[in-house]
């Protein structure tokens, strides 16, 4: 409140209450830094310690100590005795196909919807959110029937497609607000160059778009390699299984043991973190573009 | 009110509809010359979103009706189509009309399950928002090590839901977990993580929490640098505190970012299935049961497994969020925006 009276003061002289962006006391920046750090450490922690664990003999899994005669063996036992490497193969081919599509697709679909007006544009809109409400339990069995009939079940094909219906619509929004953000000058330009608007969409457009597309590449990943229900639900078979089906069969198979579990864990992470650091200097950028304008 | 935005949902779906018969998949259109200058006009724009259109008409329309169709029938794991050896049985669930539909309203299962839901949504969706606000300024500050914090905020994203859940229940593991070890070491006993029911609703909003804050901050962290820094240094001239540059420049500048992602995690934690899946599977008891969850248990785990209570549940689910996001949105433009 006497902020306020102060408030008359020229800013530049004004008393400690009024602090300017860019300027702050020594104990401000140490509970700045302090924040972030606990914030950090909470974030990391979980993950870490799951790293930790995976490489400490089984029979040390659950004690406290950080480091306890760090061993591979999890590693070389969750490779050789398991069809580890056949999950991983087969999550990397569904996830590697829904990026590359989903990609593409949501690329295509956003910037239709950026650019052109087109009757069925608001309802694409519309169902492109509501699809995000669809509850997983709903449209499970029926899929499970239509990629059955289909001869999809079992195949990689089944879920690409099943990934594309997720990631897409939530992709498709972000690229059309990173789109939005493209002057059309740059379209109208390739117009007069003679440009089809699809020849203008890949040439022009697309390189530009990089920071949208890292994010929607990042965020379909992530989702197709993350994804349980319908990997479990669709997938049976040890050697078809991806690496969620993998794990969730193995926590069966070995009971309560976390060594195996801590180290496929790892296992399963570092490709995600690998794109996650491919992406993440483009996720800001992107993906404000993309909720701002969505 | 309510009147006008269910029209445009009715014309949404109206246009959709427009939009498939232009496609030349179904009845012929009213008027075939205006359809044909409008295939002249649109057809880079129809043939750009044909991919989406074609994947989600099939996959995820198809399913809808059938879950609606399934929702008003009795059927169950005992009356559905299925083979037997080399028998084909077919099926034999009959119509029942809107009888699930009452039942499930009038009955206490959904309704306290709903009354779960919508704390878990807004605790989850309000704290969320809060910590991924807090720490997106912090960010946005010229800061040492900014970067280096940024990656370690983000990295609950980058990790498969699946594993860092497991590295929860890992810490959360009631007698060999490391928290209660901590908290043993300091004299305290060990806490039911996820076995009573109040400290498992705790857990699982906390797991949420953690996975959802590196989105938040993100969305958020793009919106303030957005905003032009123009206004804060006129802010600045006329002497306004750090709280009233927060208040009356940062929020409005937000504004726009922070709707769409309220919406949208609004609807990402209603439906959130693996946290609760893989975390508590419900339990102990039904005590963390969300309604999707729950409805997922209906058609896989319980035996005879209930297809229809199932879909009954998920259409209710449906139409809860689609209220949510017409009303959500109506009083947006209420106050102004345009979205």
């Amino acid at each position: 409140m006497s902020t306020v009276t102060d408030a008359p003061a020229p800013a530049r002289h004004a008393g400690p209450k009024v602090r300017l962006r860019g300027e702050r006391s020594p104990l401000a920046s140490i509970g700045l830094h302090l924040t972030l750090i606990i914030a950090s450490v909470i974030a990391v922690f979980p993950v870490l310690w799951v790293l930790l664990t995976s490489l400490k003999p089984a029979k040390f899994a659950t004690t406290t100590d950080f480091f306890r005669e760090t061993t591979f063996v999890n590693y070389t036992n969750l490779i050789r005795d398991t069809e580890f490497l056949n999950w991983f193969a087969n999550s990397a081919i569904i996830a590697g196909l829904s990026t590359l599509i989903g990609v593409f697709v949501a690329a295509t679909t956003g910037y239709a919807v950026s650019r052109f007006r087109f009757p069925g544009k608001r309802g694409l809109m519309w169902t492109l959110l509501i699809t995000q409400m669809f509850p997983v339990a709903v449209l499970i069995v029926p899929i499970y029937n239509i990629m059955a009939n289909l001869g999809l079940l079992n195949q990689p094909a089944g879920l690409v497609i099943t990934y594309l219906t997720i990631s897409v619509p939530f992709c498709a929004w972000m690229m059309k607000g990173f789109f939005d953000t493209i002057p059309r000058e740059i379209d109208e330009s390739g117009e007069v160059d003679g440009l089809t608007p699809f020849g203008t969409f890949f040439r022009l457009i697309l390189p530009l778009a990089k920071p949208g597309l890292a994010v929607t590449a990042f965020y379909s990943f992530i989702t197709a390699w993350g994804e349980v229900a319908y990997a479990s639900a669709f997938l049976v078979g040890d050697e078809n299984l991806t690496l969620a089906g993998g794990l969730q069969k193995f926590v069966n198979q070995y009971g309560a043991q976390w060594g195996p579990m801590t180290a496929a864990s790892v296992l399963i992470a570092i490709p995600a973190a690998l794109v996650f650091l491919f992406a993440q200097k483009h996720l800001v950028t992107g993906m404000s573009a993309g909720a701002v304008k969505g | 009110m309510a009147v006008h935005t269910s029209q445009s949902v009715v014309k949404a779906a109206g246009e959709n509809d427009a939009r498939g018969r232009s496609r030349g998949t179904g009845t012929p259109p009213p008027a075939p010359g205006r359809f044909r200058r409008g295939l002249s006009t649109h057809w880079y724009a129809w043939t750009m979103v044909a991919p989406v259109v074609l994947v989600i008409g099939v996959i995820i329309g198809y399913p809808l009706l059938r879950g609606i169709y399934l929702s008003m029938t009795d059927a169950d794991e005992r009356n559905v189509a299925r083979s037997i050896g080399v028998n084909e049985l077919p099926a034999t669930y009959k119509f029942v009309g809107a009888d699930n539909y009452i039942d499930a309203l009038t009955g206490s299962q959904f309704l306290g399950t709903l009354g779960w839901t919508l704390v878990w949504t807004v605790s989850c969706v309000s704290i969320t928002f809060v910590l991924g606000m807090g720490l997106a300024n912090i960010l946005n500050r010229r800061i040492a090590g900014r970067s280096a914090y940024r990656m370690a905020l983000i990295l609950p994203w980058a990790i498969p839901g699946f594993v860092s859940v497991f590295a929860w229940r890992f810490l959360y593991n009631e007698e060999r977990g490391l928290l209660n070890k901590i908290l043993g070491g300091a004299g305290i006993d060990g806490i039911p993580w996820l076995n009573d029911p109040t400290w498992a609703k705790f857990a699982v909003i906390a797991v949420n929490v953690w996975l959802g804050i590196p989105f938040m901050m993100v969305a958020l962290l793009g919106g303030l640098q957005s905003i032009p820094s123009e206004q804060y240094e006129a802010a600045e001239m006329d002497g306004a505190t750090a709280w009233q540059r927060f208040r009356h420049i940062t929020l409005p500048g937000l504004r726009p970012v922070s709707t769409t992602v309220i919406l949208l995690s609004t609807i990402w934690t209603f439906n959130m299935f693996p946290v609760i899946f893989l975390l508590t599977r419900g339990g102990p008891g039904e005590a963390t049961q969300i309604l999707v969850t729950q409805a997922y248990k209906f058609s896989f785990e319980i035996s005879p497994r209930d297809f229809a209570q199932s879909s009954t549940w998920g259409v209710l689910i449906l139409v809860l969020l689609m209220l949510f996001a017409v009303i959500y949105r109506r009083v947006l433009r209420t106050q102004g925006d345009n979205w």
